[in-house]
């Protein structure tokens, strides 16, 4: 018997890096490509012209001033999420606590905003609410991230729950604070008195958000490329043994990096509530804490890049609603569409990354078996 | 060559695989085929109905009408209204846009006053905590008319362009409950239970007084015919959360209840029952189907009557009420077709029971029928007004009863005091 060299038909090969455009042409290519599948299975499932179905959520998103508006809004939030989630996930913590740490953020202002109404200047609160929901945030992300320093607790479990109890807190105080009673909603808070509600900025109530995000955004590059915290949350990132080795105290960076990205969550929260809504919720956050995950994964933890990715989630967002509308589509099926889009991106990087060869046939033993 | 042979018997497996899907999916949309046909078949009903009431209302009914849903379709309670949204529509010859999954936060405001800009000129939410944010953009948008159902700021906000709505629909729980009753009497009578036996479980939402009117309704209705009977409430914290309500039920189920109703949106309880083969009535609508044995009856809002009101009235650029209450004789409060299960002449007390509600000889909350704390009710300052301290400000009982939901109160009912004869397992809501 002769003894086969079992070769696989196809084997991958990891590439060189390639030059910029060929990558970001790659992409693209992929983008394209999941708008095709997309329109195909749009037709071939609901039988609407999915010319229709994209020109309908384009129109969603930035069908009109205001929808061009609460777009940017939304696409600001989803950012500033996940740029506060950005050190943590560069340091290879897994926080996947922001949903928490920004609802309990949301809490410390809603909190000043109830207890102070009528009491102190409306200029206070908002101090003090900023204040309060940023050190909140800060909190909630110290506790996971002084476990994980001092006795190497999980930091993904301890997050995860840390939404909860953050959930369950937000909820009994809702129950403290509802109007009317028994109903389970707090409403719109200081409706009338307009006491500590976020001031508009450049005359348009969605600026401030708009203007934080972009300040938090071009303050977290330079802060990650350019300072030696930043150095330090990479090498702590690729090895915490080098970390260890060349001198950095590995615990004081967690620590530290913990307190900033939940501090940022919590100023998330602060605007949800403050600027916003104007009302807490147990869904305020609406899942953007792990969304943002994904955001800043995507974008390889570039603040810039982020806005992309973040874009194309809200995009899909604004634009699931309209289809809802106007097609009688269900929202969920515009989820479906952003999970193909989204499989073909992250996809594609395997494609920049390896090719794939044919391989070779090896003849020389005579043992022709094909 | 083998590897290729291979692969092409692979691809021909799933090629086949594809193909019996396909073949399934004709077959499904055979199923929706015959479904669509029956709708076209009512719509042309509808179409034909609404070509007649077109010619006597005038053409003026050009207009645009939004609405805005907490969920979408599958939710039994956002599916009330988008039927009667629909039905309205197809009456008055109007195209309704509906916005589905509106959050209650600013995203209410945003769909609001994105409907305003799309040129609707009657917009309505359908979720209490839409509220605040219609009246925000209310004022934004005076000249539009803003409807909501369930609120209790209308009366108070003096804005001429917001409304409140709801239904009598505690008349229409009594008359749920009085098919509860009966069904009682006939399980005490076959020697099921005993008398002192008879407890019903409710599974409620909240502790909030829509929720606490409904059950105290829907209990009076059957101690009207069943005096022996009581009955245990819990509440899950949601409007809509299918686990915790189907848990609920099968707790009372456990408790010793030997039959169930609700006020919550899912299919929890009606289900639970239907495993348990305990007697249940549902909200909403018909559970016939899904729960063929054990299904009794369900009392609904109809709020096709309101949406056609209020819209011509828009239309017509006529004032309309602040505080719109339906009834059963507007065809507001509706219940659905008996279950196969339920008591014999369950049909005959129904409608003498309506009747009697009808002519005013019968009220839901007469004050000789139940007592609080012992006590028999003869005043009672009521929370009409929303304010943070929940404090009492009109006094409802009338004529020896509690007028709930009454003229120059507000709709949403107000009626929150605990009878005896009801005792709630849980109030951390």
């Amino acid at each position: 018997m002769i003894k086969k060299n079992k070769e696989p038909l196809f084997h991958l090969v990891k590439r060189d890096t390639l030059p910029r455009h060929i990558r970001i042409l790659i992409r693209l290519g992929a983008i394209v490509l999941a708008l095709i599948l997309c329109a195909a299975l749009t037709a071939f499932f609901t039988g609407i012209n999915p010319i229709q179905v994209y020109g309908s959520i384009i129109s969603g998103a930035f069908g009109s001033a205001r929808k061009t508006w609460i777009t940017l809004q939304d696409l600001s939030v989803l950012l500033l999420i996940s740029l506060a989630l950005t050190p943590a996930f560069m340091m290879r913590f897994w926080n996947i606590g922001g949903e928490g740490q920004v609802l309990i953020g949301g809490l410390a202002t809603a909190a000043c905003m109830i207890c102070l109404e009528g009491k102190v200047p409306s200029a206070v609160i908002m101090i003090l609410s900023f204040i309060t929901a940023v050190l909140a945030g800060a909190f909630w992300g110290f506790i996971p991230a002084f476990c994980k320093s001092k006795w190497n607790t999980n930091e993904t479990l301890m997050t995860l729950m840390m939404n909860y109890i953050a959930t369950q807190i937000v909820s009994f105080f809702i129950i403290v604070w509802e109007v009317p009673k028994g109903s389970g909603k707090i409403g719109i808070i200081n409706q009338n008195s307009h006491d500590g509600w976020m001031p508009a900025l450049f005359g348009s109530k969605y600026m401030l958000c708009i203007t934080v995000s972009i300040i938090v955004m071009v303050f977290l590059y330079i802060y990650l490329k350019y300072s030696k915290h930043g150095y330090e949350i990479q090498v702590v990132g690729e090895s915490e043994n080098t970390a260890r080795y060349v001198g950095i105290k590995v615990g004081k960076v967690i620590i530290r990096t913990m307190l900033l990205s939940g501090a940022l969550c919590g100023l998330a929260g602060m605007l949800l509530v403050g600027s916003i809504n104007h009302t807490i919720t147990t869904t305020i956050a609406g899942g953007q804490g792990f969304t943002a995950v994904l955001v800043s994964w995507m974008a390889k933890f570039n603040p810039f890049t982020m806005v992309l990715s973040a874009f194309l989630i809200i995009f899909m967002k604004r634009g699931a609603g309209e289809i809802a509308t106007n097609f009688g589509l269900n929202q969920s099926f515009a989820d479906i569409l952003t999970g193909i889009i989204l499989f073909f991106i992250i996809g594609c990087e395997f494609f920049i990354n390896y090719k794939i060869k044919r391989s070779e046939r090896h003849d020389e033993k005579g043992g022709s078996e094909c | 060559m083998k590897k290729l042979t291979a692969l092409l018997l692979a691809g021909a497996m799933v090629l086949s695989l594809c193909a019996c899907g396909a073949a399934t999916q004709t077959a499904d949309s055979g199923n929706t085929d015959a479904s669509t046909t029956t709708e076209t078949a009512a719509d042309t009903a509808a179409d034909t109905a609404a070509d007649a009431t077109t010619e006597e209302a005038s053409d003026s009914l050009d207009i645009k009408v939004g609405f805005i849903c907490l969920h979408d379709e599958n939710s039994t309670y956002d599916l009330n209204f988008i039927n009667g949204a629909k039905e309205a529509c197809a009456t008055l010859g109007i195209e309704p846009i509906i916005k589905t999954n509106i959050p209650e936060g600013q995203e209410c405001y945003d769909a609001a006053c994105e409907l305003a800009d799309a040129g609707c000129s009657f917009i309505f939410a359908d979720s209490f905590g839409h509220e605040d944010y219609m009246i925000e953009a209310a004022k934004e948008y005076p000249d539009i008319q803003f409807s909501h159902a369930t609120g209790t700021k209308a009366h108070t906000e003096n804005l001429a362009n917001y409304h409140n709505a709801f239904a009598s629909i505690y008349e229409g729980r009594y008359l749920a409950g009085i098919v509860a009753g009966m069904k009682l009497n006939e399980m005490i009578e076959a020697g099921t239970i005993t008398a002192d036996q008879a407890k019903m479980g409710y599974v409620g939402a909240f502790t909030y007084a829509e929720v606490i009117s409904g059950y105290t309704s829907f209990y009076l209705g059957a101690k009207s015919v069943c005096p022996t009977v009581t009955m245990e409430v819990t509440f899950t914290g949601s409007w809509y959360d299918e686990t915790a309500e189907k848990e609920g039920a099968t707790k009372l189920i456990q408790d010793g209840c030997v039959l169930i109703s609700q006020h919550a949106d899912s299919m929890g309880a009606p289900t639970a029952c239907e495993n348990a083969g305990v007697p249940d009535v549902s909200y909403n609508g018909s559970t016939k189907t899904a729960c063929p044995n054990t299904f009794l009856v369900s009392s609904r809002i109809n709020w096709a009557p309101y949406f056609e009101y209020a819209i011509k009235a828009t239309a017509n650029k006529e004032a309309y009420d602040t505080d719109w209450t339906g009834t059963i004789a507007t065809g507001s409060v509706c219940l659905t077709e008996l279950g196969d299960s339920v008591a014999e002449g369950t049909q005959e007390a129904i409608d003498a029971a309506k009747a009697k509600l009808q002519d005013g000889s019968l009220h839901v909350f007469d004050t000789s029928t139940f007592t609080v704390e012992g006590k028999p009710l003869d005043s009672y300052m009521a929370d009409v007004d929303t304010d943070a301290n929940y404090e009492g400000d009109h006094e409802v009982v009338v004529d020896g009863y509690f007028n709930e939901s009454g003229a120059g109160f507000r709709s949403a009912p107000y009626f929150d005091l605990q009878i005896d004869g009801i005792s709630l397992l849980d109030t951390a809501f």
